[in-house]
């Protein structure tokens, strides 16, 4: 039954991403009108910068601006949230956040990371109204540097568009018109949505009880379409006003995956080769299918040791909520990191070690379809370093879309490939010898290494989930994960948009017999052999001493 | 054939037990830091072999307390540390000396000769050593003598031996002015006498350059290999970073990890395959051209021929051979077969071109008798002049055979007062739809008929015109020929595209929108007129016959001077790069083995349960860390031969070319480390290494 939801679900993405992603390219390309008015509107506020084109330069100018007083206002307002309107809090006694947690979270939320180390209950409705507006803004500016990176690889251009244009298109036609019909969807199926404050409960036992409430279908809607994945409560999607039914599950999850999914289609726009977005959406599912394929089975198979010792034959429920079950909470956990989203139903801590180091290594990989617009130009920064490996194999000099990869293209997605392993390993390795890491650790040995890197992975990919054991509210992870964050985010996308700028300048070479074809299955699998072979190596030691070894203990005491 | 003679020529000049002690000295010589860091694989490795020597000196450097065995175990990872250096330096030399004892036999050619020098009038000064000449300095060469060096000739016509350099055995004549004015040092002029503007100074010849590209140290790298070797830094950087964060995850399971193990787990996970060879394949590549007679000015020219898409390949000489043959005699109203035949055989009696030959032995071969001999006793030969466009041959009774182009027999004809036959013009536009040429025979004032000249196709050139376009390479036709003729042997050899009555700008507007619509182009040629168009296309290939301009221009110069070759050299630029390709994909691919070998051995002592991970049952921890490392270091010498040959390719689609490679050496690099290591794991085992 979970596995036909599962496939039915796969079908339903497909379905949908394919249209909507010719829908995203009208979008941005200016071809829609119906809300015209609107998108008038907003780029006469923001007044001549949003006329004329952009180099690649001007764009990261604007762009990087624009981040740092979105991230500079957020921080003033978690910092002075008492003493801002709207005042009464999600919980009863909302209190300012300290300077180094207001950072984390500033970063966290511009970044659509969305790493929360409070938790949602101390916050006013205010400042929750201004993380929401960077849920729809973040994911909107991930999204706006892949478009230009697709303009660069299929016209020869000096300019790439204009940022504030793009923004506002993005914002318009994309994230408003979507996240609104997903908030009615979800306020009819039962999440609450208002400003009102807790509500007081007369319990049957005669007890006062106070219910926290707040804009919540309003939240998760652009929560889970951004892939921004921050909870409205601590619980995030384990809490049953955020998701009360498998209903909402499902639809929890599809809002996820829907828009990355989509990039790939509108990248096969741009290109003028729907093949080419096959291809590449094609292997990519295939990974995703696989990924939940183990998640799954592993939840299902359980504790072998319960099944070796005890003779109890069950599924894994630890950590769990008994209402989603196993299918729905893998289909979640998985998702969640393939789109690097971070909201969670469960408490990944929990599961079978296997169950919570597939999510971990989807992180790792960050290809696997990913956030808004990061995780397309992670699958486009390893399309260039497979091109460039096989187009030597087919002996020309490599070239995508006709677009020679030479030496400053493959410098800049070295660079761009370098980062993230190097945003995960570095700081994990501090964090466990030093005590101001390894004192936050829950549990010791094997399990509490999945921990750390968990939580420097999840920073490092801007996914925001947490694998809960880690306790992230101290200065130290404050800083550092934050830190981890802007880096992930900011100098991935620098050198991502700079390659953009190097390839748009250049001349395209017509196709001809000889040239490596990049919308074959054939491209396609050895595509997914390169990030599978360069993401296992880079990550193998790490996961071979977290999950692999915790598994083969477990495995291993079983049989005792 | 003549790569045969450049072979033997090899042979000769390089003992191969010569080449064997120069490649074992300059791989110890390259072990110097400073020469070493150009490659950052090699030299990560080098800075291993370092540490683990300190370590042998001083087990307990880096803190720890090791048994007094640490310290044999620390030198066995230090010489196979040492040994996989040596490999990649040995590699490097290797192909150096093949490249340089090449290059060596071409220039021991030339040897070093005396020069007469003159001076503007002719006058001889003195006699100096050919290896002091400058740019610029008049020589006089006599019948017999060398030629001291490269140069124009000024004045004066001989006959030149250039086997030497080419291998081909037929003297040809040389003079001043014109496209067959220069000369190549080291070949001997065998008639009259020569007078030679030097044109290069000593050091700067093209073969100087050639020589310069194929010494390692000095040699430039080419752009696509700087690219690669920035992705190979970076994957050293990233192997760096997950060696040094594993010592920390270590300890924190309190299960240290001794220095010399993470060092040879850091070698065994960086590219050093193809870290050692990638400059062994680069100057192979450079060696190859060499030894198929071409002299390439840089080595991206090399790099380029690779990225080919459009050839333009001049109709004489390269797609059809150099000359025009006899196919038929066909004779006008009122006169039959035989009389033609006759008056042809006649007319071309005194003619020694190709095609006058070609007349006679056709004639003879339709049955034509052999001509009587008494008939030339006092016979007049009529040469060709650019004038009266006709040849042939006046006998003693005053009768004049001729033959020649169609209005020029016409205007004579009808000047003698003869008459012009009717279906003459008919003949002659027919054999030039058909792709021939038409040659006008007549004796004394009457036309007897035509004689069909075809150009003939070389043999095979068709099917490798298929070939090229199963690459995606296409090949157009430049030729002076009217459209008609043109298009006729155009269908015949299979060419894509063709430019008739293409004068020499014509070239150069070709190249240049092809290359507006984004198209590498590639072009041989030898004349004066040919240099803007050699300077302009992606791979301009002169001929080593043609003028000191035209090799100038371009970037490849053919000592052979045959045209063809632009063929082969494609295909040579693909397997520099197809070789690099498949020996990085070989290279990351063989990772997953050694961590496989590696990783249980590290841990199994503080998580047990890690051996399940021990899928190749190693023998002991120290076995298997040890046989990855060797494996790691005998890849190299056994992929020394790949690289000096490039790997196998054939033509077909990229796609398919994609598929095989992968499948050999993507898949094989998975699997054959496995097996290699478990081999080399059973003999360290048994010989005792392991105890260590």
């Amino acid at each position: 039954m979970a596995i036909l939801g599962i496939a039915l679900y796969l079908a339903v993405l497909i379905g949908i991403a394919v249209p909507l992603g010719v829908y995203i390219h009208q979008a941005l390309e200016g071809k829609l009108r119906w809300l015209g008015p609107l998108e008038r509107l907003l780029l006469r506020a923001i007044g001549p910068a949003s006329d004329g084109e952009q180099t690649w330069r001007q764009y990261w100018r604007s762009f990087i601006i624009f981040n740092a007083v979105g991230m500079l206002l957020t921080y003033a307002i978690l910092r002075l949230q008492p003493y801002l309107p709207l005042r009464e809090g999600v919980g009863l006694h909302p209190s300012a956040q300290g300077p180094l947690l207001a950072f984390n979270t500033a970063v966290s939320f511009i970044t659509n990371t969305n790493w929360q180390n409070y938790s949602g209950e101390t916050l006013t409705y205010f400042a929750q109204l201004a993380l929401m507006v960077l849920q729809f803004l973040s994911p909107a500016l991930g999204l706006v540097i892949a478009i230009v990176f697709f303009r660069a690889l299929v016209g020869r251009r000096e300019t790439l568009g204009n940022f504030f244009r793009d923004l506002v298109r993005c914002i318009v036609y994309i994230f408003l018109p979507l996240a609104t019909i997903a908030a009615v969807v979800l306020l009819a199926l039962g999440l609450p949505d208002t400003f009102a404050g807790p509500a007081i409960a007369h319990t049957l036992s005669g007890a006062l009880q106070q219910i926290d409430r707040g804009p919540i279908a309003a939240w998760v809607a652009i929560e889970q379409l951004g892939t921004n994945g921050g909870g409205f409560f601590n619980a995030n999607a384990a809490d049953p006003l955020i998701n009360p039914s498998p209903a909402t599950n499902i639809i929890e999850i599809l809002l996820m995956s829907i828009l990355s999914t989509s990039l790939v289609f509108t990248f096969g726009r741009y290109a003028k080769s729907r093949k080419q977005a096959w291809v590449l959406a094609g292997v990519t599912l295939c990974l995703y299918a696989a990924g939940i394929a183990v998640v799954y089975g592993a939840m299902e198979y359980g504790n072998p040791i319960l099944h070796g010792v005890l003779g109890i034959s069950a599924k894994s429920m630890e950590g769990l909520e008994v209402r989603n079950g196993v299918g729905d909470t893998a289909l979640y956990a998985t998702a969640t990191t393939a789109y690097t989203t971070g909201s969670v139903n469960a408490m990944m801590d929990s599961l079978p070690p296997l169950a919570g180091g597939l999510p971990l290594l989807f992180m790792m990989l960050n290809t696997v379809f990913g956030g808004k617009g990061a995780g397309m130009l992670n699958i486009l920064m390893f399309v260039i370093i497979t091109v460039f490996v096989a187009g030597l194999m087919v002996g020309r000099t490599p070239e995508f879309l006709g677009k020679k990869i030479e030496r400053r293209e493959i410098t800049l997605a070295t660079v761009a490939m370098l980062i993230h392993p190097i945003l995960i390993l570095a700081p994990t390795a501090f964090s466990l010898v030093h005590k101001i890491g390894a004192s936050s650790i829950l549990n010791t040995g094997l399990h509490g290494i999945t921990e750390v890197v968990y939580a420097f992975t999840s920073a490092a990919a801007n996914n925001g989930s947490a694998f809960a054991g880690l306790n992230g509210n101290t200065p130290f992870y404050n800083l550092s994960l934050g830190l981890v964050m802007l880096i992930g985010r900011y100098l991935s996308m620098a050198a991502m948009l700079a390659l953009a700028g190097s390839l748009a300048r250049k001349r395209i070479i017509p196709a001809t017999e000889g040239t490596l074809r990049t919308d074959t299955w054939s491209f396609g699998w050895v595509y997914l052999f390169v990030v599978l072979i360069v993401g296992a190596l880079t990550f193998f030691p790490a996961l071979s001493l977290g999950p692999i070894a915790e598994h083969l203990v477990m495995a291993g005491g079983a049989g005792r | 054939m003549k790569s045969r003679g450049a072979e033997k020529r090899f042979r000769k000049a390089s003992g191969r037990s010569s080449l064997w002690r120069r490649a074992m000295l300059d791989a110890l010589i390259k072990l110097d830091p400073r020469l070493l860091w150009l490659n950052p694989v090699m030299f990560v490795v080098e800075l291993g072999l370092f540490v683990t020597v300190l370590l042998t000196i001083w087990p307990d450097l880096f803190g720890g307390h090791y048994p007094p065995s640490q310290r044999w175990y620390d030198l066995v990872v230090a010489v196979v540390l040492l040994l996989t250096n040596l490999f990649a330096n040995f590699a490097e030399a290797w192909a150096e000396g093949r490249g340089r004892a090449q290059a060596e036999s071409l220039r021991r050619a030339r040897g070093d000769t005396p020069a007469r020098l003159v001076d503007a009038q002719g006058t001889v000064l003195r006699t100096v050593s050919s290896s002091a000449l400058r740019k610029g300095d008049r020589v006089r060469v006599e019948a017999g003598e060398l030629i001291p060096g490269d140069g124009e000739i000024v004045r004066g016509i001989g006959s030149v031996d250039e086997s030497a350099i080419t291998g081909e055995s037929a003297p040809v004549i040389r003079e001043a002015g014109g496209d067959f004015s220069s000369v190549v040092g080291g070949t001997r002029l065998l008639s009259d006498w020569l007078e030679v503007e030097i044109a290069t100074n000593p050091g700067e010849s093209f073969l100087d350059q050639m020589i310069r590209l194929v010494e390692g140290a000095k040699r430039q790298k080419t752009p696509n290999e700087i690219a690669l070797t920035v992705l190979l830094a970076g994957l050293t950087l990233v192997f760096l970073v997950v060696v040094m964060t594993l010592e920390p995850m270590a300890d924190y399971l309190k299960a240290p990890v001794d220095v010399a193990t993470l060092v040879a787990l850091l070698v065994c996970l960086i590219p050093t395959t193809i870290g050692a060879l990638l400059s062994a394949i680069g100057i192979a590549g450079m060696d190859r051209v060499l030894r198929f007679n071409i002299i390439a000015k840089s080595g991206r020219a090399v790099e380029v021929a690779g990225d080919v898409n459009t050839l333009l390949l001049d109709k004489t000489g390269t797609i059809t051979i150099g000359n025009r043959m006899a196919e038929a005699f066909q004779p006008v109203q009122g006169h039959i077969l035989e009389e033609v035949r006759q008056a042809a055989v006649r007319a071309s009696l005194a003619d020694s071109t190709p095609e006058g030959k070609s007349i006679v032995s056709f004639a003879e071969r339709q049955g034509e008798p052999p001509t009587d001999r008494r008939l030339l006793d006092g016979a007049q030969p009529v040469k060709f002049s650019a004038e009266t466009r006709r040849s042939g041959l006046v006998l003693a009774d005053g009768t004049e055979y001729f033959k020649g182009a169609g209005d020029a027999i016409i205007d004579l004809v009808t000047k003698r007062g003869g008459t012009v036959p009717e279906d003459l013009p008919g003949i002659v536009d027919a054999i030039a739809r058909e792709g021939g040429t038409p040659l006008v025979v007549g004796v004394n004032r009457a036309i007897l008929g035509v004689i069909y000249l075809k150009d003939v196709v070389k043999p095979g050139i068709a099917e490798r015109f298929a070939s090229l376009r199963r690459m995606g390479i296409r090949t157009v036709m430049i030729t002076g020929d009217n459209p008609l003729t043109a298009a006729t042997i155009a269908k015949e050899a299979g060419v894509d595209d063709f430019v008739a009555q293409a004068r020499p700008e014509d070239k150069l507007r070709r190249i240049r929108s092809e290359q507006d619509e984004g198209k590498m182009v590639a072009m041989t040629g030898d004349g004066t007129n040919d240099a803007p168009a050699l300077a302009q296309a992606d791979l301009g290939l002169a001929m080593q016959s043609g003028t000191s301009a035209a090799k100038d221009a371009a970037n490849m110069v053919d000592l052979d001077s045959d045209p063809t070759k632009l063929i082969e050299l494609v295909g040579i630029g693909k397997q520099l790069l197809i070789t690099r390709g498949t020996i990085t994909t070989f290279s990351i691919a063989n990772d997953v083995a050694k961590y496989f070998a590696i990783l249980p051995a590290m841990f199994v002592g503080v998580v047990p349960q890690l051996a399940a991970l021990n899928i190749m049952h190693l023998g002991t921890p120290h076995s298997a860390i040890l046989s990855a490392l060797i494996f790691n270091a005998l890849i190299i010498p056994l992929l020394i031969p790949l690289a000096m040959r490039g790997v196998a390719w054939r033509p077909m689609s990229a796609t398919q070319t994609l598929m095989r490679n992968v499948l050999f050496y993507g898949v094989g690099g998975l699997l054959v480390p496995f097996l290699g290591i478990k081999l080399i794991d059973l003999l360290v085992v048994a010989t005792g290494l392991a105890r260590i």
